[in-house]
């Protein structure tokens, strides 16, 4: 019994000072930015390009002189996009004394992190949490278009590009799928219109022809499908074999390589809106010094991490210090130039300048149309 | 909303109504002589799709006529999901024929679990491109709202039907199928080899869902291991929707069923396209319990 009481003795000792020694870290010398995210796990590859980006910057304003004449620490904390370790993970940066967070990754794990940003005053800036609902939070930015601006995008290159005013909304009844039909039906009551057709259609099921001379009976000019791509090839097959030539739009579900291969022939001409993709100088120059210091290609989400990075420090240089309200308030007003071009936050925190492009099936690849 | 919109629904429903009687008969069989709802059933309907697929690929290497492709994938995959129906019989129900019938159920759905696992580990779980294997009939082209496929699925379901009938009233293992089906002990007693009769029902039943598995695979164009899921739960409704362990009734309860969803998606709304199929389910056992073309099962006091 008595080694164990001093084991426990030992430990809180250890915890204590452990916590004294973190406080102590808190004022002057560098700058704290944490970065959380899925650094370990199968979501690791959506988390690690991140760090990278965040180091990357960092680098490169250090030495230039830092921020506010010091220089930026990163702390870098794991979540592994889960929501029960992304409270524990939000706590150890707390307790680190960082002023801001690059993250988190996934929706869920930020909506457990957040409350406990928003207690201690520190700003969240996502590079790839796209739910719409996190906007609620006051210190929520994100450099990534949220899910509820996909699908009013994809309804302004139907109506206002191809000129077409038939459109079907056709979903797989999943909460991706039709939370896409949902936006893409109030995007479309929001311009005095209504789809020809608002239809769920069961995943998995032998045949669709009776759904899809439905679609044909109602004269529909355009099909906008909620959901991912294995439903989306059988559509367009079927489609395409009855003879029916209407276009055919989907969501970034279906923006990739495997609807290609599974519909073949049949997926030319599909459209899909997916991430604006970065250009310019800048996007060349991260991308470069990411091959000579990693020596790959960037990962998922690595321009959108960027991007955030630099606002947030442009937004801490405009503040002219790490008040919480202050990198807020710079945040919003402040212009920023990323890879994505010059960016902005609106009021709920979601950048402006970066959003969904459309692409289209040409010759067996996606190529970006608008 | 008119004559040919009705038409077009009219072919989407016999289109499923014909797969799913295809995979209705092994339900419908196999129940009729063991009263075993072999669950597995759907899963030897995915391998076979995935035989065609994986034989298709192997003789395209090998530069053959396509005919030749077409009728050898068809024959490997058939003789392979046969051998998988004969083998499961052996191996997951056989042991538990005298045992009670939960047993074999829960062994059923152990062996539906098994194949789509073993499926899903040694191949893929991904979706994979099916060949469009079927030919385009041009003499179909003239007419609205057909597809080949659509045809091909018909008349192919038509011919399996007419021979299975054949084979259980001319033949003599049909004889003594249906002597197991009304009274497997007498059956015996009177010197028909039950067991044997039971391994060539299983070995039918896996022929015919492997047929349905290449023509509705290659109509749709994409495989992956959970495919027999669903259509395997859809038949086993028809198969109960006729009185299962009846065949005429498994084929109309097909029908009637494919009929149901397609009309039923295409006239008010495909997002309660199952819930027409579960509901006229329901209504009909609720009037006729024993399905529309099953006779009660006689109670012994």
């Amino acid at each position: 019994m008595r080694v164990r009481n001093m084991l426990i003795v030992a430990l809180a000792l250890i915890l204590v000072g452990g916590m004294a020694f973190a406080a102590g870290q808190g004022e002057g010398g560098a700058i704290k930015i944490g970065v959380a995210g899925p650094h370990s796990g199968d979501l690791s590859p959506y988390g690690l390009p991140t760090i990278n980006a965040a180091e990357l910057v960092v680098e490169k304003v250090n030495a230039a002189g830092g921020v506010l004449g010091r220089q930026i620490q990163l702390v870098v904390e794991d979540d592994v996009c889960a929501p029960e370790v992304a409270a524990n993970t939000a706590a150890k940066l707390v307790s680190d004394g960082v002023v801001a967070v690059i993250g988190h990754i996934c929706s869920g794990a930020t909506y457990t992190a957040l409350p406990i940003y928003v207690e201690s005053g520190i700003v969240a800036m996502s590079p790839s949490a796209t739910n719409p609902g996190l906007r609620e939070y006051e210190n929520f930015f994100r450099t990534i278009g949220a899910d509820d601006a996909q699908s009013p995008a994809q309804v302004d290159f139907v109506v206002d590009e191809l000129g077409m005013t038939k459109i079907a909304l056709l979903h797989d009844k999943g909460d991706y799928g039709k939370g896409l039909a949902d936006f893409a039906l109030a995007a479309l009551q929001e311009r005095g219109m209504e789809p020809v057709l608002y239809e769920g259609i069961t995943v998995g099921a032998v045949d669709y022809s009776a759904i899809i001379n439905r679609v044909a009976a109602e004269g529909a000019e355009v099909v906008l499908w909620g959901g991912y791509h294995p439903e989306a090839s059988k559509l367009v097959d079927q489609m395409r074999s009855r003879g029916l030539n209407l276009v055919f739009m989907g969501a970034d579900g279906i923006f990739g390589n495997a609807i290609i291969d599974l519909a073949g022939a049949a997926a030319e001409g599909v459209y899909a809106s997916g991430p604006t993709l970065p250009s310019g100088a800048l996007a060349e120059e991260y991308r470069q010094l990411h091959i000579a210091k990693y020596g790959a290609e960037p990962g998922d989400f690595f321009m959108q991490a960027v991007s955030g990075a630099l606002a947030l420090f442009n937004a801490i240089e405009a503040a002219g210090s790490t008040e919480y309200e202050a990198i807020i308030k710079a945040l919003k007003s402040e212009k920023v130039s990323t890879p994505y071009g010059t960016i902005g936050f609106d009021e709920k925190g979601d950048a402006t300048g970066v959003g969904f492009s459309i692409f289209q099936v040409q010759n067996g690849e996606y190529v970006s149309v608008q | 909303m008119n004559v040919e919109f009705f038409v077009n629904l009219f072919f989407s429903g016999l289109t499923r109504g014909s797969i799913y009687a295809l995979l209705a008969l092994g339900y419908t069989m196999v129940y009729g002589i063991i009263q075993l709802i072999n669950f597995a059933h759907g899963e030897i309907y995915m391998i076979g799709a995935f035989t065609t697929l994986i034989m298709v690929s192997i003789l395209t290497i090998l530069n053959l006529p396509i005919a030749a492709i077409i009728a050898l994938a068809a024959l490997v995959a058939i003789v392979w999901s046969a051998a998988y129906g004969y083998t499961m019989d052996k191996i997951a129900y056989k042991p538990v024929r005298q045992a009670p019938r939960l047993s074999a159920l829960i062994s059923a759905i152990g062996m539906s679990l098994f194949l789509q696992n073993y499926v899903r580990l040694s191949q893929t779980s991904d979706f994979l491109p099916f060949p469009r294997i079927l030919p385009q009939l041009q003499f179909l082209s003239g007419v609205p709202g057909l597809s080949s496929s659509q045809f091909i699925i018909f008349v192919t379901t038509a011919v399996v039907m007419i021979l299975l009938t054949l084979l259980i009233k001319f033949t003599r293992i049909g004889k003594s199928m249906r002597a197991a089906a009304q009274d497997r002990m007498m059956a015996t007693l009177t010197g028909v080899n039950v067991n044997r009769t039971i391994s060539v029902t299983f070995v039918i039943g896996s022929v015919t869902a492997a047929i349905g598995g290449i023509l509705i695979s290659s109509h749709i164009g994409q495989i992956n291991f959970y495919i027999g899921f669903l259509a395997g739960i859809k038949a086993f409704v028809a198969a109960v929707l006729g009185g299962i362990g009846s065949i005429p009734g498994a084929v109309l309860g097909s029908f009637v069923l494919g009929l149901t969803e397609s009309f039923g998606a295409g006239y008010i709304s495909s997002d309660y396209e199952d819930v027409f199929a579960f509901v006229f389910l329901v209504l009909i056992l609720i009037f006729r319990p024993s399905g529309i073309l099953g006779k009660p099962a006689a109670q012994k006091v």
